[in-house]
């Protein structure tokens, strides 16, 4: 909590600072500024609602970074200084966040944080320097390697930012968040990169005609990963439905799939899995049990853990080949027929899913003691059952009930309760 | 399509022959090689990365090309990257010249278009927005040319009736050749301007970006495809004897949405009500539904659940809309003696009634347990004797209309060997339900 209150104060600060010198001196290049903060305040309004994106406002992003590092307009030096571009930045990202708080949406002042202390380090490390004429007589490419240099640090900066924020938020562990918001650098990140690069230069070169047409391209960009994000949600709404077959065919207790998947989730983030791994082992987690439509009998209260070995392992490997042929990742398919393996034998998302299942099969009707007894009963697993490590996970991960219970569904009591919003992930 | 009929060939070589036409005044044109030669590595490296996983050229090299280079030089841009690119279907050389040539000359109109409109200049002084006049004029001449190519491509084959070559191919081409012809303005800009070549490099990393994002919502879709159809499959597995139906009734809902002059959209919508419409069956025990014979009350009852079942299933499935409303109220009737809630008349969604009556309609022209199937024709009779009763009369107008407009040649796919093959049990008896 320290962290997050450290970082929104010295956003804060900087913000505040920035507003103060920038009132003192008045406003160079007004027509710069204006055109600038229009481009990112239509960048912020556009900026989506999903708090899990990892680029929410592209557009606004390569507009703030392309003002810190513009070092003149149509060949004519510009004279603003970094206090001006973290303003400027500032005040049209508050402009274009107003229908976001106005709805409530999408939480603003991480992102407002995050915006103001990564526009602010770009512009500190390009404007004092350029202002002074360091840069006068580099050659046009060095120049254009500068920027790019100067963008990547910032992007780091913003990558460490990031990770740290949403650990303050969720609890999570801090380093496998940070290699998610890397890996993210290398798609869409890169892309405003690139656009922020372009744009500062294509101003320098043809003035602010550039701004129209150079953001298109990352306009495409972002329809194409709005695009992917939805057909990737209803993708996962679809193979929530077909995990609930199992619930409707009577195999398998109502909310059961659900429960395994969020715990299953936590567990696999506590072990620092991270996003493609985090997805494979969801969609696992949430069709583990399919294998059941097949059986004659069903199981009794489709309770697999106490099933002999043999049993289990039959029932996984008819989940596999149903899980085959839904064509997801073939991943899922492994995960799901081993997950009755010998744990030293299993994929790790598999020993999750195994360890997972057992608790919320052995606690769901145990009463107010079950949770204590599951756990102590998969400590005790016999013959290598379970995973030891997994086991020590779920056990820390279920002594943080913040981190956990505000994301496992409650149990339902009826197939028609709703199903309250669960955590989702990409 | 493994075998191209000769016009094709001659078509074919025939656009390879205008292609290297426009190369011939090559040696006589002040040519920038450098630039033409790395423009060329450039185009060849962005066809590996962005053509493997998705179809269509990437243009935004090529336009940077016309509007940096002379037209005859432009031409040869495109040329490499197709002549090396791995062909996926035979005949190799055809394909191969075709696919260096089509973009040649599309490449090499808009260049001359771009030069006689004295873009050459305005780039070079990036004088903006004069300069986009030109680019706009290239990228129109680049879509013209490609088009033309195309048609007359698909008029050789005899894929398509001479007519309609052409139709729909402007528009379709139009808007993303526009994107890629300012991305390649950008390129042409900045490659002219002080900051040099790498500056331009950086123009490409968000149109190969989206790229390669755009391939993933593909690889995504078709995934989500064969995830619905499982589902489906599931259902024809428990309930044997109507293999196929559910894609049927979708084809014959999709027929009526037509019929009753309903958007593309809505009429997917009412393809998956009708592949889904059955899903909740896979919470009804097999034992009932392949009973032979009259079923006891308490029987039906259970059989009657499954609208419910299917809706609770896919509830949360978003984009299904409407066609959830369609799941539920299938099997509600007209006059109010259907179930789950008895609604009447136009209490009933619409789509629900839509599907209500296609799936009638295949129930009767099919082989069920209890019954041969009966002629389209004798089908159609019953439907119009029960229409006002059960079924919304304009819903059975309109498949009436359709089918004996177009006939009922029903295609189903989905008859491959389903899963559950792998356990030596059959993949049936679930058992006692709830």
């Amino acid at each position: 909590m320290t962290v997050l209150r450290l970082i929104h104060g010295t956003a804060a600060l900087v913000a505040a600072a920035s507003l103060a010198l920038t009132l003192w001196n008045g406003l160079a290049d007004r027509g710069d500024a204006l055109a600038f903060g229009v481009l990112i305040a239509v960048g912020e309004l556009t900026r989506w609602s999903d708090a899990q994106a990892r680029q929410a406002a592209p557009l606004g992003a390569a507009g703030s970074l392309s003002y810190a590092l513009l070092g003149a307009d149509a060949g004519r030096p510009s004279q603003h200084d970094a206090a001006q571009v973290v303003t400027v930045v500032l005040v049209a990202a508050l402009l274009g966040a107003v229908p976001h708080i106005w709805s409530g949406t999408a939480p603003t002042v991480d992102h407002l944080a995050r915006r103001v202390l990564t526009v602010g380090f770009a512009a500190v490390c390009f404007q004092p320097l350029y202002n002074r004429g360091f840069f006068a007589s580099w050659d046009g490419s060095a120049y254009a390697l500068l920027l790019l240099t100067v963008l990547a640090l910032t992007s780091l900066c913003g990558a460490v930012l990031a990770a740290a924020l949403a650990h303050c938020r969720t609890g999570w562990p801090f380093g496998p968040l940070l290699r998610e918001e890397l890996r993210g650098l290398l798609g869409i990140g890169s892309a405003v990169c690139a656009t922020g690069a372009v744009m500062a230069l294509a101003v320098a070169v043809a003035g602010l005609w550039a701004l129209p047409v150079f953001c298109l391209p990352l306009l495409l960009v972002q329809v194409s990963v709005r695009r992917y994000a939805a057909i990737r949600a209803t993708y996962r709404q679809t193979i929530v439905s077909l995990a609930r077959a199992t619930e409707i065919a009577g195999c398998t207790p109502a909310g059961h799939a659900h429960r395994v998947a969020a715990l299953g989730l936590a567990v696999g983030r506590d072990l620092g899995l991270t996003g493609p791994e985090l997805t494979v082992l969801e969609y696992a987690a949430l069709m583990h049990d399919i294998g059941q439509l097949s059986l004659v009998d069903p199981v009794p209260a489709g309770a697999t853990a106490a099933l002999p070995a043999a049993e289990q392992r039959r029932i996984a490997l008819l989940g596999g080949a149903v899980v085959r042929q839904t064509g997801v990742d073939p991943g899922v398919a492994v995960v799901v027929e081993r997950q009755a393996d010998p744990c030293p034998e299993q994929p790790l998302a598999a020993r999750i899913v195994r360890a997972v299942n057992a608790y919320e099969e052995k606690s769901r009707d145990a009463g107010p003691e079950g949770p204590l007894r599951a756990l102590e009963d998969l400590r005790l697993g016999t013959s290598g059952d379970y995973a030891p490590e997994v086991v020590e996970s779920l056990a820390r991960v279920l002594a943080q009930p913040w981190a956990v219970r505000e994301r496992l569904p409650a149990r339902r009591t009826g197939l028609s309760d709703p199903a309250p919003g669960w955590v989702t992930h990409g | 399509m493994d075998v191209v009929p000769a016009r094709a060939h001659g078509y074919a070589a025939a656009v390879a022959l205008l292609a290297a036409l426009t190369l011939v005044p090559l040696p006589a044109t002040p040519t920038p090689w450098s630039a033409l030669a790395l423009l060329t590595v450039l185009h060849t490296a962005c066809e590996h990365v962005v053509r493997r996983r998705s179809c269509g050229t990437f243009y935004p090299v090529l336009l940077a090309g016309a509007f940096l280079l002379p037209p005859s030089a432009a031409a040869l841009v495109p040329v490499p990257a197709a002549l090396f690119s791995p062909v996926e279907h035979r005949p190799a050389l055809p394909r191969r010249l075709w696919r260096a040539a089509q973009p040649a000359l599309a490449v090499w109109g808009a260049a001359r278009v771009h030069e006689a409109l004295g873009g050459k200049d305005a780039v070079t002084g990036s004088d903006f927005p004069h300069v986009l006049l030109p680019v706009g004029a290239a990228a129109l001449a680049c879509c013209l040319v490609l088009t033309a190519l195309d048609g007359g491509l698909r008029a050789a084959t005899g894929l398509v009736p001479l007519r309609r070559a052409w139709r729909g191919l402007l528009a379709r081409s139009l808007a993303p050749v526009a994107v890629h012809g300012l991305a390649g303005l950008m390129m042409a800009v900045l490659w002219r301007s002080p900051y040099g070549p790498p500056s331009a490099l950086l123009v490409l990393l968000p149109m190969c970006v989206s790229g390669w994002v755009f391939a993933q919502y593909h690889r995504e879709r078709a995934a989500h495809q064969a995830t619905i159809r499982a589902l489906v499959q599931a259902v024809d597995i428990k309930d044997g004897y109507t293999r196929g139906h559910s894609e049927r009734v979708g084809q014959a809902s999709v027929l009526i949405a037509r019929e009753l002059g309903m958007d593309d959209e809505r009429v997917e919508v009412l393809r998956f009500a009708g592949i889904l419409h059955d899903v909740g069956k896979l919470g009804v025990p097999t034992r009932l539904l392949r009973k032979d014979g009259p079923l006891t009350p308490e029987e039906r009852r259970i059989i009657e659940l499954h609208p419910e079942y299917g809706h609770e299933m896919v509830r949360g499935i978003s984009f299904l809309g409407e066609a959830r409303a369609a799941i539920l109220h299938h099997h509600e009737r007209l006059d109010g003696s259907g179930y789950p809630y008895g609604l009447a008349g136009s209490q009933i969604p619409e789509c629900a009634r839509i599907v209500a009556v296609a799936d009638a309609f295949d129930a009767m022209t099919s082989t069920r347990s209890y019954s041969r199937a009966r002629p389209v024709a004798a089908a159609v009779a019953e439907l119009e004797r029960c229409a006002g009763a059960h079924f919304d009369p304009r819903m059975v107008t309109a498949l009436v209309r359709a089918v004996r407009r177009s006939g009922w040649h029903p295609a189903v796919t989905a008859d491959e060997p389903a899963y559950g093959t792998p356990s030596s049990e059959p993949a049936s008896g679930t058992g006692a339900r709830r």
